[in-house]
């Protein structure tokens, strides 16, 4: 029963978000800001994870190839494959449920117990609107990290494959290029866009509705974290199921 | 004026609010006063419109709350000017970005304009050097000054403030009281605050109502306080030797 008020919470949530607008003047302003600190703020992150995951999984794969009648341009075809379809899009999401999830969850968790949120609702204005709205804007950028974290972990990978001797350069360019379908990338960004859309909504849902103090603040970016996850996961099942069988 | 009318509020069946009536009067220091967990923060979050009251009725100049539209309550809510216990400054802005925010949301003014009303706003309550400085860097008395400087920044009808001289020294905190009873008289509005700093009953208290359980136990002035038989707000009021002796010096005279 729970889990069902929680749904129902979260989808209420999202009806008030989209109701009366903040002025744009001062929503802008909270867009920007936000862009700053969950999208250019993610960026050396992202870019350090992918370009040495990228490696990690061109010298795996160089690894694994000991028949010597496989080409070596399976380096970078797999390398692509798993970058683009897993990697970058899922993983990556994960990685920011933590950093920008918790971001999110604590920054309204602290405003809900400092009385903040009461003080804008005092005011009159629509606090769904006012704290959430501009991160769900801000992270529909989010397809710009996941495009950089695919260049970059390609990219990781040929370093890794080609200085770490394992194929050459005509190789593994050949490799990424090998089998290429293009629907691939559209069916990365369309998940990639439901997962910004879920880590805006899902860290905001338990900062707002958070109880307590300081401490209970950390535990609901624990859980936030936790669910954002679970949600990811079970919509990459899904989408990967609609749009790749 | 704010009229309550028989108002009762509870959570997961335990009444915390039960039956009680009373009206705030327009230009003067309104207190609520009560032991910590008499219902008071509840009472006063009601008459907000945080919490919706399960029966009675609450009306602001005779027009009933819970009629009201969701446009009319927007308009009220731009009357109202809250001073939260914490002060519940936003942790983003600077001292004068926080006292300009009410009316960059809710006025079409021009940006200077808008920081020529807030540096008013400032000088009414003698804030000095403070306005590029964010929360964290001023004293607690200084948050408190711009928590009132935000409140009353959009002239407003009605201000409701809760513990306001709560974690103060005493001199700033009645500082503090004297601010805002000097602002109540000044603009003409009704203002309730949520106490249990006896300083403040015996400076500010123009009416005072003491909540026990839940209940309205008394109701009266700073004079009547003195005089009152009901042994409740007694033995609340006149916990401390001090306020004893005071009493009885007054009653002497």
């Amino acid at each position: 029963m729970k889990i069902l008020t929680h749904i129902g919470n979260y989808f209420l949530m999202l009806h008030y978000t989209f109701g009366k607008f903040t002025k744009w003047k001062v929503l802008k302003q909270l867009i920007l800001k936000d862009i700053d600190i969950l999208i250019i703020g993610s960026l050396g992150i992202v870019s350090f994870i992918s370009f040495f995951v990228g490696g990690v999984v061109a010298i795996q794969t160089a690894l694994n190839l000991e028949n010597p009648l496989l080409p070596k341009n399976l380096i970078g075809f797999a390398t692509r494959q798993s970058i683009i379809l897993e990697f970058a899009p899922t993983f990556i999401s994960i990685i920011m449920a933590g950093k920008v999830g918790s971001y999110i969850t604590s920054s309204i968790g602290t405003m809900r117990v400092t009385e903040q949120i009461d003080a804008l609702e005092v005011m009159g204005i629509n606090t769904y609107n006012y704290l959430i709205f501009p991160k769900i804007i801000s992270l529909s950028l989010y397809p710009l990290i996941i495009c950089i974290s695919m260049f970059l972990g390609v990219f990781g990978g040929y370093i890794a494959s080609v200085y770490g001797g394992f194929s050459s350069s005509a190789d593994y360019i050949e490799g990424i290029q090998m089998d290429f379908i293009p629907f691939h990338i559209t069916y990365a960004f369309i998940k990639t866009s439901f997962f910004s859309f879920i880590l805006a909504t899902i860290p905001a849902y338990h900062g707002y509705y958070m109880n307590g103090g300081a401490l209970e603040v950390g535990k609901a970016s624990t859980v936030s974290f936790v669910w954002t996850s679970v949600v990811i996961i079970l919509l990459n099942y899904l989408i990967t199921q609609l749009l790749l069988t | 004026m704010i009229s309550v009318e028989n108002i009762t509020k509870s959570f997961d069946n335990i009444e915390i609010l039960k039956d009680i009536s009373t009206q705030f009067e327009k230009g003067k220091t309104n207190l609520i006063i009560g032991q910590s967990g008499s219902g008071k923060t509840v009472f006063l979050k009601c008459l907000l419109g945080l919490f919706t009251i399960d029966s009675g009725n609450i009306r602001f100049e005779n027009k009933m709350l819970k009629q009201m539209s969701i446009k009319e309550r927007i308009i009220l809510r731009q009357e109202m000017g809250m001073v939260f216990q914490g002060s519940a400054l936003f942790d983003s802005m600077s001292v004068e970005e926080n006292i300009m925010f009410p009316m960059q949301m809710f006025t079409k003014k021009s940006d200077s304009e808008i920081r020529d009303r807030a540096n008013i706003a400032i000088n009414r309550v003698n804030l000095v050097d403070a306005n590029s400085k964010f929360p964290d860097e001023i004293s607690g008395g200084m948050k408190k000054r711009v928590a009132i400087a935000r409140a009353i920044i959009m002239n407003p009808k009605y201000l409701f403030c809760d513990e306001p001289n709560s974690g103060l020294d005493p001199k700033t905190a009645i500082l503090i009281d004297n601010l805002i009873q000097e602002i109540t008289e000044e603009y003409n509005i009704t203002t309730v605050i949520n106490t249990h700093d006896m300083n403040s009953v015996m400076e500010i208290g123009e009416k005072i109502i003491f909540l026990k359980n839940g209940k309205k136990a008394w109701e009266g002035s700073k004079e009547d306080i003195f005089h009152t038989d009901n042994k409740s707000v007694s033995d609340f009021v006149y916990s401390s030797d001090l306020f004893k002796k005071v009493r009885e010096v007054y009653l002497k005279k």
